[in-house]
C-alpha cells in the first residue's frame, strides 16, 4: 500500500514568546496538500504569530516546521520563498506610488540582473495572470487600484514567485461581499490547480463557505481540528471561546417615531490628496430616540469621516457644508466637548488611539472625558476615592476582566477594552450614542455582550448610530440601515428590508 | 550686458554645486527611509578632510577623495546610531551636526595651531571645475539608478514599504546602510567643493547652513533627484544674486546694509519650505525603524 503524501505544512510544538506574553504555546498544525485549510481563532489567539513563524518572518523559540515532510531547520523569508511559501498580509505589502509591475519586480528578490527589464516582465506576468484568470492593469500605480485588485496583485506576486503554499491573513476584512465571493472562487481555482491555501480569519461563515479542513486556535494553541463538512459554526465558536456562544441573535425591533436625536442635512467634506471625489457629499439622515440606525459599507467609503464630522463639525477639515443638529440644537459651530456634554456617548473606531490611553491605568481611562462631572471633582481637584468607587462599580457591572483598576488599559484584551469604553460612555446615560465598529477585534464571547448593551441603551430611549463593516452586525441590530458608498448614502432600508445580497451590491456601488 | 548675464549664470552654478551634492546625499538616505538632518555635519567633515589632505599631499584629487571619506566616516557614525542602535533620527542628526561643528576647529587647532582655518591652498591644490559638472553627472546617475535598476527599486521600497522588501528576501537595514554611507560620500564631496572650490581653505562654519538648504531643496523637489537639484539652482542663484546686490542703493539713499542682502538665500529657503513643502509627501516609512517584531 502506498504511503499517504506528507502534509504540505506541519508545525510541531511551535512556541514563541514576546516579552512576558506567550503568543504560541506549542502549536501543532497539519495542512494537507491541495486543500484550503482554515485557521480561525479570536484576536490574540496566536494565529498570526504562528503564520509569521511558518513564513520565517520571526524566529521560533522552540518547535519544528516541516514542509512537504522535510524538516525546515533554519526558517527565513528567503528560505520560505525558495520552498514555495508565500503570504498575503492583512495590510498589503505594496508601495502606493509604484506601478503594479514594479511591485512585482521588487518581489523577484535578489540574484537577478541589475537592470530592470520591464517589457519582458510585463509579457510574462500577463501570461501568468491569464493562466490563473486574474486580470491586472500592470502600469497603473497601486494607489489608483481598488482594494480587491490590490489583493489580486498580492496573490499574483506569490504566484509569480512560484508559491505552492499560500497563506492569506484576514483577506476579506477590506472586501465587499461581492469581492469576497470572487476571492473565494479564485482560491478554489488555485486549489484545483494543486496549490495549498491557508486561510486565516475570525469569520466563521467564511471558513464554513470555502475551506476543506479547519484548525481552531485558542490561547496560543490549536484546540480543535475539524473537517468543514462535519462541523457547524456553533461548534467552531465554542472551540474558539471555550464555552457555548449564541451566534444567531437579532435584537427585538426598537420603537419607531421617537423624537429626533440627530439630524444631519447635506453634510459635505472636500477631497484630499488629489482625489477626484469629495470624501463626503450630500449626507442627509436622522436618528430618533429608541432606534438603532446602522451605517453599512466597506471600510474607507466615508464612515470614519462621517463620525469625525459629527464630533468636530466646527473643524473645516471635517465639514465643508451642511448642518448637524443634535437633540434639537444646531451644533454646527460647537466644540466636541460641548457636543458631548449635551449627552452624546462615543465608541470610537480606533479604540487604542481615540478611545483609551493604553499606557494609563483602568481608573484613569474610566474617567477620560468625564473628569468635569461634579461627582468626580470639586473645585477643579479630582476626588480619587469617588472616581475609584465609580470605576470599580462600572468595571464589575460591565464584567471587565481582570478588574484591576491600577492595571494599564493596553494590557486588557480587545473585548475587555471595549467593555471599559462602553462602561464609561453608557454610564453617563447618553441620549445619543455614536458607535463605530464597536465589535472590531473583539472576542466572539464579548460581541454578544456589547450588542446587548447597545440594545439596552436603545430601549432606555437613546438614539444609536451604529457604523459597522460587519453586515451581520448591522442586520442583527439596526432598525434602519443606511448604505454608504464613495462618501454618499446610496440606499436606506427598514429592518429586514433588504437581503444580504442586495446590501452587498449596494456596498459595492451597484 | 551679456557677459554680466553669463557671470551670473556661472556664479549660480558655482553656488549650487555644493548644494547639489548635499541634496543628493540627503536623497540617498531619505529615499531609503532614513531622515538625514546630519547633512550640515557631513558637509563640514567632508570640507575639513578635503582641505587637510589637499594641503598635505598638494593634490586636489586626493583632497576630493578625502572629502568623500570624511563624509563617509561621519555617515558611518550616523548609521551606527540610527540603524544599529535605533536612536531617534532627528536627535542623532542634530547631535552629529553639533559634533562636526565643534570637532573640526579642535582638529584644526591640533594640526595647525589655529582654530579658525586651515592653511590656504595653492591654485594647484584646489578642485574648482570638476565639481561643477561632476554634481550634474551624479544627478543623472541617481535618476538612472532610481528608475531603471533593481537597486533603485530596492532603495525606493526601503523608504516606502520596507516590509515588502523584507518579504522579498532583501535586508532592509542592509539597503539603508548602503544608502546612508553612499549619501555620506556624496555629501562629503559637497564639502570638498566648498573648501577646495568655492573657498581656498576650510574655515569654521564653512557650510553656513547649506546642509539645511540642501534638505530644503530635497523637500522642494519632493524627494526626487532632478527637481531637487533644480531647486539647488534656485538657491545658488539667490547666493549669486546677493553677491551682486551688495552695495546697491535704492534711489539716492544709503546702501542697503550688507546683512540684509546676505539673508536672501535663507529667506528664500524659509519661503520655499513654508509655502510649498506642505503639499509634498515624504517617503512613507521615512524616520521609522524597521523591525519584524514591531508588528506581530
Amino acid at each position: 500500500m502506498a504511503l499517504p503524501p506528507p502534509p504540505a505544512v506541519e508545525l510541531r510544538a511551535l512556541t514563541k514568546r514576546f516579552g512576558g506574553l506567550l503568543a504560541n504555546a506549542g502549536v501543532d498544525l497539519r495542512v494537507a496538500a491541495g486543500t484550503i485549510h482554515g485557521v480561525i481563532g479570536e484576536n490574540g489567539a496566536g494565529k498570526s504569530t504562528a503564520m509569521k513563524l511558518l513564513l520565517g518572518l520571526l524566529p521560533a523559540d522552540a518547535g519544528q516546521i516541516f514542509i512537504r515532510g522535510e524538516r525546515w531547520a533554519r526558517p527565513s523569508p528567503a528560505g520560505a520563498r525558495a520552498l514555495g511559501l508565500g503570504m498575503v498580509h492583512q495590510h498589503f505589502l505594496l508601495a502606493d506610488p509604484y506601478t503594479a509591475l514594479d511591485n512585482l519586480l521588487l518581489a523577484e528578490g535578489p540574484g537577478r540582473p541589475l537592470l530592470l527589464r520591464r517589457d519582458a516582465a510585463r509579457a510574462e506576468l500577463r501570461a501568468l495572470a491569464q493562466r490563473h484568470g486574474l486580470e491586472m492593469d500592470w502600469d497603473a500605480p497601486v494607489a489608483s487600484l481598488p482594494v480587491g485588485v490590490r489583493q489580486r496583485l498580492e496573490i499574483l506576486k506569490l504566484l509569480a514567485g512560484r508559491a505552492e503554499i499560500l497563506v492569506l491573513d484576514e483577506p476579506t476584512a477590506v472586501l465587499t461581499p461581492l469581492e469576497t465571493g470572487r476571492l473565494f472562487e479564485q482560491l478554489r481555482r488555485l486549489r484545483d490547480e494543486g496549490k495549498t491555501v491557508i486561510l486565516v480569519t475570525h469569520k466563521l461563515r467564511e471558513v464554513m463557505a470555502v475551506t476543506d479542513q479547519i484548525s481552531v486556535f485558542r490561547a496560543g494553541r490549536v484546540t480543535g481540528e475539524r473537517r468543514t463538512s462535519e462541523t457547524t459554526p456553533e461548534e467552531l465558536a465554542q472551540l474558539m471561546v471555550g464555552r457555548p456562544v449564541a451566534l444567531r441573535w437579532a435584537a427585538a425591533p426598537g420603537l419607531a417615531g421617537g423624537e429626533e436625536r440627530l439630524a444631519v442635512a447635506d453634510l459635505g467634506l472636500a477631497a484630499v490628496g488629489g482625489a477626484a471625489r469629495p470624501r463626503l457629499s450630500g449626507i442627509t439622515f436622522s436618528v430618533g430616540a429608541g432606534e438603532i440606525v446602522g451605517v453599512a459599507g466597506v471600510e474607507g467609503n466615508g464612515q470614519s469621516e462621517l463620525i469625525q464630522a459629527l464630533l468636530h463639525p466646527c473643524d473645516r477639515r471635517c465639514r465643508t457644508g451642511g448642518t448637524v443638529r443634535i437633540l434639537g440644537r444646531e451644533v454646527t459651530r460647537w466644540s466636541p466637548r460641548a457636543i458631548r456634554d449635551l449627552g452624546v456617548g462615543v465608541v470610537p473606531e480606533d479604540r487604542l488611539r481615540e478611545g483609551l490611553l493604553p499606557a494609563r491605568p483602568l481608573w484613569e481611562n474610566f474617567l477620560l472625558g468625564r473628569q468635569r462631572e461634579p461627582a468626580f471633582q470639586r473645585g477643579g481637584l479630582l476626588r480619587p476615592a469617588a472616581v475609584a468607587a465609580a470605576a470599580a462599580r462600572a468595571v464589575a457591572d460591565y464584567d471587565v476582566r481582570p478588574p484591576a483598576l491600577g492595571q494599564a488599559a493596553g494590557a486588557l484584551s480587545g473585548g475587555n477594552q471595549q467593555k471599559l469604553i462602553l462602561a464609561r460612555e453608557l454610564g453617563r446615560a447618553p441620549r445619543l450614542i455614536l458607535a463605530a465598529q464597536p465589535t472590531r477585534g473583539v472576542d466572539v464571547g464579548a460581541i454578544e455582550d456589547i450588542h446587548q448593551r447597545l440594545v439596552r441603551a436603545r430601549d432606555a430611549g437613546a438614539g444609536v448610530l451604529l457604523v459597522s463593516s460587519e453586515l451581520e452586525e448591522i442586520r442583527a441590530l439596526a432598525d434602519r440601515t443606511l448604505v454608504m458608498f464613495d462618501g454618499r448614502i446610496v440606499a436606506e432600508y427598514p429592518r429586514g428590508g433588504a437581503t444580504e445580497r442586495e446590501l452587498g451590491l449596494k456596498m459595492g456601488g451597484a | 550686458m551679456l557677459s554680466a548675464g553669463w557671470q551670473l549664470a556661472a556664479a549660480t552654478l558655482r553656488g549650487a554645486a555644493p548644494l547639489v551634492y548635499g541634496t543628493l546625499g540627503g536623497w540617498c538616505a531619505e529615499r531609503a527611509g532614513v531622515v538625514n538632518l546630519a547633512l550640515e555635519g557631513l558637509l563640514l567633515s567632508g570640507a575639513f578632510a578635503a582641505a587637510v589632505v589637499a594641503h598635505t599631499t598638494h593634490s586636489a584629487w586626493l583632497g576630493a577623495l578625502a572629502g568623500g571619506l570624511g563624509g563617509l566616516a561621519l555617515a558611518a557614525v550616523y548609521g551606527l546610531l540610527v540603524l544599529r542602535w535605533r536612536a531617534n533620527q532627528i536627535v542623532a542628526g542634530m547631535g552629529l551636526n553639533l559634533l562636526a561643528a565643534g570637532l573640526t576647529p579642535v582638529l584644526c587647532k591640533m594640526l595647525y595651531d589655529d582654530t579658525g582655518r586651515t592653511p590656504s591652498l595653492t591654485l594647484a591644490e584646489r578642485w574648482q571645475v570638476a565639481p561643477l559638472y561632476g554634481c550634474w553627472l551624479l544627478v543623472a546617475v541617481a535618476w538612472f539608478v532610481a528608475r531603471y535598476t533593481r537597486w533603485g527599486l530596492w532603495h525606493g521600497f526601503a523608504g516606502e514599504q520596507p516590509a515588502a522588501l523584507d518579504a522579498a528576501g532583501v535586508g532592509v537595514n542592509r539597503v539603508r546602510w548602503v544608502a546612508v554611507l553612499t549619501g555620506g560620500v556624496v555629501a562629503g564631496w559637497g564639502g570638498a567643493a566648498l573648501s577646495l572650490g568655492a573657498s581656498s581653505c576650510f574655515s569654521r562654519d564653512l557650510a553656513a547652513g547649506r546642509g539645511y538648504m540642501a534638505l530644503a531643496a530635497l523637500i522642494f523637489g519632493r524627494w526626487r533627484p532632478v527637481p531637487a537639484a533644480l531647486a539647488c539652482l534656485l538657491f545658488g542663484f539667490c547666493e549669486a544674486a546677493q553677491d551682486r546686490l551688495q552695495g546697491v542703493r535704492f534711489g539716492s539713499g544709503e546702501p542697503v546694509p550688507v546683512q540684509f542682502i546676505q539673508i536672501l538665500p535663507y529667506v528664500v529657503t524659509i519661503l520655499v519650505l513654508a509655502g510649498w513643502a506642505g503639499a509634498a509627501r515624504p517617503p512613507r516609512a521615512l524616520g521609522t525603524v524597521f523591525s519584524r517584531e514591531g508588528n506581530h
